[in-house]
């Protein structure tokens, strides 16, 4: 058995007018949260359809659980879709078991198991209510309900957070962590980059068709924190900016004359010496590595891509 | 497991017969008509009929002694009041004025006076009196003994029997029982397309903007979607089509000897027609085939409205598109308007072969019979058109349903259709 349950190889898309996919390759683990990131409309919904096999690429294989993807495949995929609706006149239960059955599921089945998540999710009051009558929330649940019921072996959430206040998102996270502990792969499509810093273990950032950032969380951060402080201090700031081989960017003080300043250092042999010198000009409260957060990774990463692409775009 | 489409098609079936508007519109619809064709009809034999008092002053003479009233009508002959006094006598309801040379000259001397109007039928029951005494006095200037007698002996009340030698039975067939049945039947075909097509559209465009199309298409292929849709809401149509035609046929069952009582079942045209509604046969074929073009129909002009459904975000822009999409049906109503005057004839024939126009071309030209090869050429030209129709519109479909925002051109849909 492979380690990944889906990898895309070089896949490319051309639509009339653009190519919303370029050469992109992506390796999802089996077992992991898979986070797949990027500026609105750099490809992921286009990738994502490729994988649940809704569009054919123009080029490009994509693997699932170690055959090439079929139509079969998809029953055992849950897309949650970023967009997404319920069909209002239809009772909410009806409605469920028409999704789950369109996964394969009896009628019996699927209402036993419904039952179950209506229940966990605390909305089995509403079974027999009309969708129209359902919250923003509450429609959200369902629609999470239904990706999930059948079990499928790899499980895909596009902003599965956005509308449910933190309480309900929190009771969203904990059920998503619980279907990948069970098994499940989980590939997450989102914007809120502190739920990518939670939830995922691997990630593959997008930017204008092409992967520009793949690989593990820990260590994507790791490698953009080299080198990278944090300084608290009372005193000066502007003190610290003469420091030789030390790139210096200053934060807030607040009024009680408290600073922090983000430090990049050239080499971490700097660090006593950096230490010394500003010991002298201000007062230390505390210097620690900084952990970059993955927002930051996002604005640079996808930043520094774009003055590539310009370049080259120039250059042709 | 049953296949993704069966469930499709289920959802799409029940959750319209089960809606409100459907079982009132099914229910309530024909027994509307019913009631519109029956009415006046029933209203006329439940009412009583009121006596009415026919004045009548006979300046001839001979006429007035030959009229003679029944439950229906009184004629009172006054000899020597006025006209003008009659007129003013409320106890009177029409007075008859019939002059000197009312034998010789009727159309010149004979008046009818009446208060508010007389129905059409006391109208006509006097007319029909006076033309037989004005008949019998100049029959009687003939001097021949018997004459009425012999005259009524001599009539000949008669009705032809039409057989189509092209078909093999002998079954007579009427031309007005065709005639109204290719009517009916046709209307009944343009409304469907209209209503149900446009049905397939609107849905799709309802759960394109309210985003459950994303949903599902992640555990059904779109083509599935779309034809679930156009079953699903064809199975609707038709399920209407049959609660009416058994709350119609029951209605007219219990209504029509009601209505007719048996003197009209003695008229020999209605008699021949109510043979040939009793022939079975001619029905159960007429009727197979009206159902294969219906469902033609139905598939080919469904296919182009799921389409222009999915290429579009709300339904003010889908209004040019349906302009093109009914364009076709409503020339296919009209020629076959004319083509129900002359079911042969080779516009007729050409009409019942284009994919576009067959249906309704068909429907009327079926009930006066139409040539077998011709009948298996309109079919074979007809589905295999289906066929390709909803190849190209799946695909129009399926890249249509992910695209919002700018309303597509003609010319951008059709490059759809080659899209991987």
């Amino acid at each position: 058995m492979s380690d990944f349950i889906l990898t895309a190889e070089n896949i490319t898309k051309d639509f009339s007018k653009h190519r919303a996919l370029d050469n992109v390759s992506i390796a999802v683990p089996r077992g992991k949260v898979y986070g797949l990131l990027g500026p609105n409309g750099a490809g992921k919904t286009t990738l994502i359809r490729i994988i649940n096999h809704i569009t054919a690429p123009d080029s490009g294989v994509v693997v699932f659980d170690g055959h090439q993807l079929t139509a079969d495949d998809i029953v055992n995929i849950g897309y949650l879709p970023e967009e997404r609706g319920l069909y209002k006149k239809m009772k909410v239960g009806d409605q469920a078991v028409f999704f789950a059955r369109l996964k394969g599921l009896s009628r019996k089945q699927a209402e036993g198991e419904l039952r179950k998540w209506f229940e966990k999710l605390e909305i089995s009051d509403w079974w027999n209510r009309k969708v129209e009558e359902l919250s923003k929330g509450m429609a959200q649940k369902v629609q999470f309900i239904v990706t999930v019921l059948h079990r499928p072996k790899l499980l895909i959430f596009d902003e599965p957070f956005s509308g449910f206040d933190p309480i309900n998102a929190g009771i969203l996270k904990r059920e998503i962590l619980q279907l990948r502990d069970e098994g499940a792969t989980i590939i997450f499509s989102t914007h809120n980059m502190a739920s990518v810093e939670e939830l995922c273990d691997e990630i593959t950032l997008i930017n204008k068709s092409h992967n520009i950032l793949s690989g593990n969380v820990r260590e994507i951060r790791e490698r953009f924190s080299r080198n990278a402080y944090e300084l608290q201090f009372v005193g000066a700031p502007s003190a610290l900016e003469n420091i030789e081989g030390a790139k210096v960017t200053l934060g807030e003080i607040n009024s009680d004359g408290f600073a922090s300043a983000d430090i990049v250092l050239d080499s971490p042999d700097r660090v006593r010496d950096f230490i010394a010198q500003a010991n002298q000009l201000v007062t230390i409260e505390s210097f620690r590595r900084r952990l970059c957060s993955m927002d930051n990774i996002f604005v640079s990463a996808v930043e520094e891509s774009d003055r590539l692409f310009n370049t080259v775009n120039q250059a042709l | 497991m049953k296949s993704a489409l069966g469930i499709v098609i289920s959802r799409e079936y029940l959750e319209r017969v089960k809606r409100k508007s459907f079982i009132v519109s099914t229910i309530f619809v024909p027994l509307f008509m019913v009631v519109l064709m029956v009415a006046p009809a029933l209203f006329m034999v439940l009412s009583e009929p009121e006596s009415k008092v026919i004045a009548v002053i006979d300046d001839s003479g001979i006429v007035a002694p030959r009229l003679h009233g029944d439950n229906d009508m009184r004629f009172i002959v006054t000899g020597d009041e006025s006209v003008d006094s009659a007129r003013a006598n409320s106890a009177y309801d029409a007075i008859l004025v019939i002059g000197r040379d009312a034998v010789t000259k009727p159309g010149e001397s004979i008046t009818l006076y009446s208060h508010g109007s007389l129905t059409l039928m006391s109208e006509s029951a006097i007319r029909d009196q006076i033309t037989d005494a004005i008949e019998d006095v100049r029959l009687q200037d003939y001097n021949i003994s018997n004459l009425r007698q012999i005259l009524d002996e001599v009539k000949v009340d008669l009705s032809l029997n039409v057989i189509d030698m092209d078909k093999g039975d002998e079954s007579a067939t009427s031309s007005v029982v065709s005639y109204v049945l290719a009517l009916a039947m046709d209307m009944m075909l343009y409304m469907f397309i209209l209503i149900y097509g446009q049905m397939v559209m609107t849905s799709i465009i309802e759960e394109k903007s309210n985003r459950v199309l994303e949903l599902v298409v992640s555990s059904v292929k779109p083509m599935q979607l779309m034809m679930g849709k156009i079953v699903g809401v064809g199975l609707v149509a038709l399920t209407q089509i049959l609660i009416w035609a058994v709350i119609i046929g029951a209605c007219s069952a219990w209504l029509i000897p009601f209505v007719g009582g048996s003197s009209v079942a003695d008229d020999p045209d209605v008699a021949m027609i109510l043979t040939q509604l009793g022939n079975a046969g001619y029905f159960i074929n007429l009727f197979v085939f009206m159902l294969l073009f219906f469902i033609g129909g139905y598939l080919l002009y469904s296919s182009i409205f799921a389409a222009i459904g999915s290429a579009v975000d709300n339904i003010q822009d889908a209004s040019q598109l349906t302009t093109i999409a009914t364009m076709p049906i409503i020339i296919g109503i009209v020629v076959s308007m004319s083509a129900i005057q002359n079911p042969s004839s080779t516009f007729a024939v050409w009409l019942s072969i284009i994919p576009f126009t067959s249906p309704m071309t068909m429907m009327v030209r079926l009930p006066f019979g139409v040539p077998v090869w011709e009948l298996v050429v309109s079919l074979l030209v007809l589905y295999a058109t289906i066929i390709l129709f909803i190849w190209v519109c799946a695909k129009i479909y399926r890249v249509g349903i992910f695209l919002y925002g700018k309303k597509p051109t003609v010319t951008e849909i059709i490059r759809w259709v080659r899209y991987k």
